[in-house]
């Protein structure tokens, strides 16, 4: 008797340390770029351009293209991730097509980054003949995060009650009507931490930026759609694996200020979720 | 004037609807075009370079000699995945267990954010702190030359797959009715027999969806593995060595390639095998994890 309370004690020791080995390695990771970038940091840093093959100087190209790819991703993927899950929840009934779109979008969630960087530079950069440039790299990236945009979307829109649609079909309006004037901006925090995890999702990719957009080097300032830009996540792969010599501050920075970043638009995510839940219980 | 006003109001409605339905195809579209341009840009390599060579090939050195070996770069991918999920497996479902069947409530909702956290830290951030840290540490703990081996990008890719196995398979567990625990429970079985016996049976399939779809995230997965394992295609059946996956020598060697000609159209080839392989992995993956929803 005694031994089985004995293996019990001893199993839950083993899951409580496996459990404690994955939250160390999240935390240690963070505290550690925290501890070894934060000397990096300065206002020089974020607001001045790369000097001396990149050892010296700051990011500002850097973080600025990398906001430009964030908005550029942005206005592609959610007015077509938005309409598909309109079309899921609002208008498509259980049929076969509905099991395979479903299907798809689970599976292009699992498709590999690199190979969406050899699906945009195929279609987008050589193709179509965008180039590499800030167009062919949102999109390829607005392609990446278009199945968060739709699942994120399509479960605010079905915790809209029927109710609501009930009432507004009764004073005459159409179902665009609804869907455009109830429907969205009921769903509106779901659609909007859906849209955070997909930046956070499009600001933090690599693969598919370095064929389609990314500029090893580029201190100027981009002038148009079809400029080339620096990158975040691309300079810091650069910065660590590609230049020799680059004084390990540039390097700790420059991945401290893309993990804030990242984490800055996971945490709005995380309170607009909570948010949303929230009201859904009440 | 008001038959001109109906008739656009119905041309509207069968543009919205349109469009509407055009957007809910899009995913198979773009899978469509994704499938149709990696086979579009591989057609070159298919049609000039012998197939029989590719598969069984021993050396991947498109530059050099103008040899594409398919053989090294699998066993690389091989030996990286297999060592990732052998490390994963037991950590994942062990927290699975712990946040779902043990953990408190409070302790349960600080615990499930730190771990989604892990899944938005960047592939690059973390092939960063593979260089930084873990291959120094490898290369002190066994004496090696250079701590850029498959066994680093193992340890980091394990835990980049974990947020995926960890929430999917406590979905799975949670997902096991309580009648199923009261019963155990009443039959006389202490709480672990009834966690390994009755509960981590039932929520098998879930588990291995789990488990299916961390594998489909450790063999796509690039930069970790470009930045962290040495980057050497070569055929090597030990973790203390470099190797180079099928996705590290896509993003290693596109920049170098001639726009259009073999080498270029060789990495479209193997990318259409990586996209085959992942496309595979989470079909099966899909399949069990339906089975979730109907215990």
């Amino acid at each position: 008797m005694k031994k089985r309370y004995f293996i019990e004690k001893f199993f839950y020791i083993l899951l409580l340390i496996s459990t404690l080995v994955v939250i160390a390695f999240v935390l240690g990771i963070i505290f550690y770029l925290i501890i070894k970038g934060s000397s990096a940091l300065s206002w020089e840093f974020i607001s001045q351009s790369p000097k001396a093959g990149m050892r010296e100087g700051g990011i500002f190209p850097v973080i600025l293209g990398t906001l430009y790819l964030i908005i550029g991703t942005l206005i592609f993927s959610m007015p077509i991730g938005i309409l598909s899950a309109i079309y899921l929840n609002e208008y498509a009934r259980k049929t076969k097509l509905t099991r395979i779109i479903r299907l798809s979008i689970v599976n292009m969630s699992g498709v590999p980054s690199v190979v969406y960087g050899l699906f945009g530079l195929g279609f987008f950069v050589l193709f179509l003949k965008f180039g590499r440039s800030i167009l062919a790299g949102s999109l390829t990236l607005a392609f990446l995060i278009l199945p968060v945009i739709i699942t994120a979307t399509e479960e605010a829109l079905k915790s809209v009650p029927d109710s609501y649609r009930h009432a507004s079909l009764a004073l005459g309006a159409t179902k665009w009507q609804t869907i455009i004037k109830v429907t969205l901006p009921q769903s509106l925090p779901g659609i909007i931490t859906g849209a955070l995890i997909g930046i956070g999702r499009a600001a933090g990719e690599t693969a598919p930026i370095i064929f389609t957009v990314a500029a090893f080097s580029q201190p100027n300032l981009p002038n148009s759609i079809f400029s080339q830009v620096m990158a975040l996540p691309y300079h810091l792969y650069v910065l660590a694996t590609q230049i020799t010599d680059v004084p390990e501050d540039m390097q700790w920075g420059t991945a401290l200020v893309l993990l804030i970043l990242i984490l800055f638009f996971a945490i709005i995510g995380t309170i607009f979720r909570t948010r949303s839940r929230l009201r859904r219980i009440n | 004037m008001r038959n001109f006003r109906k008739k656009f109001r119905q041309f509207k409605k069968f543009l919205i609807t349109k469009l509407v339905f055009l957007s809910g195809i899009l995913s198979i579209i773009v899978l469509g075009l994704i499938l149709a341009f990696l086979v579009y840009n591989s057609i070159k390599f298919f049609t000039t370079y012998p197939f029989f060579e590719f598969l069984t090939g021993t050396k991947w050195s498109p530059t050099v000699l103008e040899k594409f070996g398919f053989i090294p770069l699998l066993t690389g991918s091989l030996l990286i995945t297999f060592g990732a999920i052998i490390i994963a497996i037991p950590l994942g479902i062990g927290s699975a267990i712990y946040i779902g069947e043990l953990a408190p409530r409070a302790v349960r909702e600080t615990i499930k954010p730190i771990i989604e956290v892990l899944a938005t830290i960047p592939s690059v951030v973390i092939g960063f702190i593979g260089i930084k840290v873990m291959a120094p540490i490898i290369k002190n703990v066994f004496n090696l030359n250079i701590g850029l081996t498959a066994l680093a990008g193992s340890i980091m890719l394990a835990f980049m797959s974990l947020p995926t196995i960890i929430s999917i398979s406590e979905d799975a567990i949670n997902a096991v009715p309580n009648k199923f625990r009261n019963a155990s429970i009443a039959l006389g079985a202490t709480k672990w027999e009834t966690t390994i016996k009755t509960v981590i049976p039932a929520a098998s399939s879930g588990i291995f969806a789990a488990t299916m779809l961390g594998l489909g995230r450790v063999v796509g997965e690039t930069m970790t593995v470009l930045m962290i394992t040495g980057n050497s295609p070569r055929i090597v059946f030990s973790w203390l060595q470099p190797v180079r996956t099928i996705t590290a020598t896509i993003a290693a060697e596109m920049g170098e390639t001639v726009q259009g000609g073999l080498h270029f159209s060789a990495l479209f080839a193997i990318g259409l095998i990586l996209f085959t392989i992942t496309f595979l992995i989470n079909l099966t993956a899909d399949r069990f994890i339906n089975r979730i929803k109907n215990i």
